[in-house]
C-alpha cells in the first residue's frame, strides 16, 4: 500500500512562501511525475513527503495515517537522490544492506534480500566494491537497490537522472519503468525534463512557482493543456504562440499549435515565411521558420526527407482541430 | 636555454628551502648537540659544534633525580584524555553546526574562537579557585578538564570544516534508510570524517602536549607533565644546560616521533577543503 495525500501542504522558508497551500492525491501503485522548470518548488514537495523538511501547514497523510509529525526513517517511504548519496566508505553489499541493518533484520534474510536486488539489477559482480570504483549507471543502481530492498510503501526519486548521460540516462528510464511495472509500488518522480515525465508517467503534476499548474495523464496534459504555461512546457519542441489577428480569427487572444501539427507546402498555405534554421534529426527535421507576421519564429516538424534550404519560402497549414486556444489570461478556452 | 635558467632557479629555491629549514630547526638541533656535552662544555665560549666529549651522562642524572616515566604517562594521560574528551564533545557540536545551522550559527564559531584570543593568564585566578574549591589542583583530571576546554574551539572549527565537505545528501539518505540520529552520526558520518577527525586528533595531541602554562601552573609534584619535567631543570642558576637540554629532547622526543610519522596526515589535514 502506499497512497499519499497531500491537504493544504504549504511550506515557507522564514518570510518567503516556497508552496503555497496545495491539495494532492497520489493513488497506491500511481507513477507520479513532479515536473516544472528550476526552482518550481518541486524537489522541495518531495522531500516535504520524505519528511526532510518539516511543512509549515497542513497534513501529509501516507495510507491514510497522519505522517506529517513521523520523522523520515519512520515513513516507510525510499529515496534515490541525484547525487546517489551512496555511503563510500561501505562496499556496495553493505550499502544495499544499510536500511535493513537499521530495520533490525536478520542477518540471513538481509543477504537473501541483498542477493536479490542485486541479481535484478545486474549488480551481483560489484557486491564488493566501493562506489567510487563503479561508473555513474551502476552508482545509481546501487541507490535505486537500496531502495527497494526495504520494500517500502513508496519510492521518492529526486531527479535520479540529471548526472548520467543521455544515452545512460535514456537506458535508466526505461530500467525504472520497468521495475515499477514489477513491482507496483508508488512512484513519485521529480524532473525537469517534460521528456521523462511524458514517458514514465502516469500522472503529471506541473508545477510552476508552487503551484500546481495541472495535474493529468501525459496525454491529457499534450492534448488539452490547461493554460499557455503548461502548453508551452509539456511537448518537444515546445508549442508555437501566436496573438493578435490570426488568433482573433479564432475567437482567441491566443492560439497555440504544435510544430507537428502544421502542414509544410512550397506553394500554399494559411501562413508564408522564410526558412530560418533547420535541424536534421534524420526522421523528422525541425524548421524555424521566420517573418510569417505571426510570432519572432514558427517551428514545424516536417518529415525527414522534406528539402527546404535556409532562405527558402514555406507555406505553414496548421491543423484546425488541434488548435488550441486561450484566454487573455492565458487560460484554455473551451 | 630556458632548461638552464629554471635549473640554477631550482638550485637557489633549494638552497633558501635548507637554509630556512635550518634556522627553524636550529634550536632543535642546539639542544639535542647541548644533551650530549658536559655542564662545563654547554656553556662554553666559543661553543664547539661537533669536537667534544660526547656523553650519555645527562640522561642518566636526569633518569636518576626525576621520573621520566611518571611525567611521560602524565603527559600521555592529559594528551590523549583531553583530545578524546573534547572530540566526543565536538562532533555533536560540530554536526549540529555543519548540518543545521541556525541564525547564530556563524556567531557562535566566532565567538568561541575569540576565546582563543583572550590571554591565558586573564582566567587564570578564577580557574584557579574553581581547582581548589573542586580539589582538583595537581590532579589529572583537573588537568584532561582544562585542556579539553582550552582546545575545544579549536577541535569544533576543524571538525566543523571537514564536516562541511560531507554533502548533505548522504546523511539524509541515512535518515531515509532508517537511521536514527545516533546511528546517522555513528555509521555515516564518522567514518566519512575519520581523516578529518584525524588530524584534528593529532593537532590536538600535539597542542595538548606542549601545553606549558596550565600545565605549570596547576600542577605541583603528583600530576606534572613532560612540561613540569622541563621547567624543573630550568633553574635561575643555569648552570644546567646539559641537564635542561637531555631533559628537554626526553620530552619532545616522543611528539616529534609521533609528527614525523603523521606529517602526511597532518598536513592534508591542515589543507583539507583549501582545494576541492
Amino acid at each position: 500500500m502506499g497512497e499519499i495525500v497531500l491537504e493544504s501542504v504549504s511550506k515557507s522558508f522564514g518570510a518567503s512562501q516556497v508552496i503555497p497551500p496545495l491539495d494532492l492525491t497520489i493513488e497506491d501503485g500511481e507513477f507520479a511525475v513532479f515536473v516544472g522548470p528550476s526552482g518550481c518548488g518541486k524537489s522541495t514537495l518531495l522531500r516535504l513527503i520524505a519528511g526532510l523538511e518539516d511543512v509549515t501547514d497542513g497534513q501529509v497523510l501516507i495510507d491514510g495515517t497522519d505522517a506529517t509529525e513521523i520523522p523520515p526513517a519512520k515513513r516507510r517511504l525510499a529515496m534515490v537522490f541525484q547525487s546517489y548519496a551512496l555511503y563510500p566508505h561501505m562496499s556496495v553489499r553493505r550499502n544495499i544492506a544499510f536500511p535493513l541493518r537499521m530495520a533490525k533484520l536478520e542477518r540471513g534474510e538481509i543477504d537473501r534480500r541483498v542477493e536479490e536486488a542485486a541479481a535484478v539489477l545486474n549488480l551481483t559482480d560489484y557486491l564488493d566494491r566501493r562506489p567510487g570504483q563503479l561508473s555513474g549507471g551502476q552508482r545509481q543502481r546501487v541507490a535505486i537497490g537500496r531502495a527497494i530492498v526495504r520494500e517500502p510503501a513508496a519510492f521518492l526519486f529526486d531527479e535520479p537522472l540529471s548526472n548520467l548521460d543521455a544515452a545512460l540516462r535514456v537506458g535508466m528510464r526505461l530500467e525504472i519503468s520497468e521495475l515499477h511495472e514489477r513491482l507496483r509500488t508508488t512512484m513519485i518522480y521529480v524532473t525537469h525534463d517534460q521528456v521523462e515525465a511524458m514517458t514514465m508517467a502516469d500522472k503529471i503534476v506541473v508545477l510552476r512557482a508552487g503551484h500546481i499548474e495541472q495535474v493529468g495523464s501525459p496525454l491529457e496534459l499534450y492534448r488539452s493543456p490547461r493554460n499557455l504555461f503548461v502548453a508551452g512546457f509539456i511537448g518537444s519542441p515546445r508549442m508555437n504562440f501566436v496573438e493578435g489577428q490570426a488568433a482573433a480569427e479564432h475567437g482567441a487572444h491566443t492560439i497555440g499549435i504544435r510544430p507537428e501539427h502544421i502542414a509544410v507546402s512550397d506553394s500554399e498555405g494559411a501562413w508564408s515565411g522564410i526558412v530560418g534554421v533547420s535541424e536534421h534529426l534524420g526522421s523528422d527535421t525541425f524548421f524555424h521558420v521566420q517573418r510569417t507576421g505571426l510570432a519572432e519564429t514558427i517551428t514545424v516538424r516536417a518529415d525527414g526527407e522534406v528539402g527546404f534550404r535556409h532562405g527558402d519560402p514555406i507555406h505553414l497549414t496548421p491543423r484546425p482541430d488541434l488548435i488550441h486556444r486561450f484566454d487573455a489570461a492565458g487560460q484554455r478556452l473551451p | 636555454m630556458a632548461r638552464a635558467v629554471s635549473t640554477r632557479r631550482k638550485a637557489i629555491f633549494t638552497l633558501a628551502a635548507w637554509t630556512v629549514g635550518l634556522l627553524i630547526s636550529f634550536p632543535i638541533l642546539w639542544t639535542l648537540l647541548t644533551s650530549f656535552k658536559t655542564e662545563a662544555e654547554a656553556v662554553a665560549s666559543p661553543p664547539s659544534v661537533l669536537l667534544f666529549d660526547w656523553t650519555l651522562e645527562n640522561y642518566r642524572v636526569v633518569q636518576e633525580r626525576s621520573d621520566y616515566w611518571r611525567h611521560f604517562w602524565n603527559s600521555v594521560i592529559i594528551a590523549g584524555g583531553s583530545t578524546l574528551l573534547g572530540i566526543l564533545v565536538a562532533i555533536p557540536a560540530a554536526w549540529s553546526m555543519a548540518f543545521v545551522p541556525g541564525r547564530r550559527t556563524k556567531d557562535i564559531l566566532l565567538w568561541m574562537l575569540s576565546t582563543k584570543m583572550l590571554p591565558a593568564i586573564g582566567v587564570l585566578y578564577p580557574i584557579s579557585l574553581l581547582f581548589v574549591r573542586f580539589g582538583l589542583l595537581d590532579t589529572r583530571a583537573g588537568l584532561v578538564l582544562v585542556l579539553m576546554l582550552i582546545n575545544l574551539p579549536i577541535i569544533v572549527w576543524m571538525l566543523y570544516t571537514y564536516f562541511r565537505e560531507i554533502p548533505g545528501e548522504i546523511l539524509e539518505a541515512a535518515r531515509m534508510d532508517g537511521a536514527t540520529l545516533w546511528k546517522e552520526v555513528l555509521y555515516v558520518l564518522t567514518p566519512m570524517a575519520v581523516p578529518g577527525i584525524a588530524s584534528t586528533v593529532l593537532l590536538n595531541v600535539i597542542l595538548a602536549w606542549n601545553e606549558a602554562f596550565w600545565t605549570l601552573n596547576l600542577t605541583a609534584a603528583q600530576a606534572g607533565p613532560l612540561t613540569a619535567f622541563i621547567a624543573s631543570y630550568s633553574s635561575p642558576e643555569g648552570l644546567f644546560f646539559a641537564k635542561l637540554s637531555a631533559a628537554s629532547v626526553m620530552a619532545v622526543a616522543p611528539i616529534l616521533i609521533l609528527g614525523w610519522f603523521s606529517q602526511r596526515q597532518l598536513v592534508r589535514g591542515l589543507t583539507f577543503g583549501a582545494v576541492k
